[in-house]
């Protein structure tokens, strides 16, 4: 049975090429990603197996950065790197300076 | 243990689908090939996908197929070929003839 994201062969359609400036997460998470495996915490491949685990319909609701980080914050979850709620603090610490007023 | 394999032989992709992180693309599985070339022994990227280290080392191979072999519709040259790296215990000797 073919990976949904074994994509190599399948009607595609035309590609964009065109180039796109990437946000700065986008960019903190390819640094991220460097960072943890030049430390010996994850690999490459565990990044993808992350991202080839999400299941088809997150796999095409997500985009490209957005795997990446999802993947990376599950597999820092189940190291023990992070804790569910570490994450789950700071993560409504960063909406509460977001949703404050100027 | 799969024999190793040598520049010019004849190879068969194992037909799998296991779970997991494979580097096998599956338009090649259970298609037959030649090897192009022998290349280094790298640890085991099904392995370190889980964290694992990947050791001992396998084997990878560029094995070379034709585009006529791997596409039944395709529309290129008759001798367009596309080589793919696989790892050794990927590849068994080929089942069948040239064709």
């Amino acid at each position: 049975m073919r990976a949904h994201h074994d994509l190599g062969g399948l009607p595609a359609g035309p590609i964009d090429l065109t180039e796109h400036a990437k946000a700065p997460w986008e960019k903190r998470t390819h640094a991220l990603l460097w960072l943890l495996t030049r430390r010996g915490i994850m690999t490459v491949d565990e990044l993808r197996r992350g991202i080839e685990s999400l299941g088809a319909a997150e796999y095409d609701r997500l985009g490209y950065y957005e795997r990446w980080i999802t993947s990376i914050t599950h597999t820092l979850l189940q190291k023990g790197v992070l804790t569910t709620d570490e994450l789950g603090r700071k993560l409504a610490e960063v909406e509460g300076r977001e949703a404050r007023p100027s | 243990m799969n024999p190793p394999f040598f520049a010019g032989d004849r190879v068969t992709v194992r037909r799998a689908s296991p779970p997991g992180h494979v580097r096998t693309p599956f338009y090649v599985r259970g298609q037959t090939g030649v090897v192009e070339r022998v290349l280094d022994a790298f640890a085991n990227p099904e392995e370190l996908a889980y964290g694992r280290s990947g050791l001992p080392r396998v084997r990878l191979y560029r094995v070379r197929f034709r585009q006529l072999d791997l596409w039944p519709d395709y529309q290129g040259q008759p001798g367009d070929t596309v080589d793919v790296e696989i790892f050794q215990h990927w590849l068994e000797p080929a089942r069948e003839e040239v064709k």
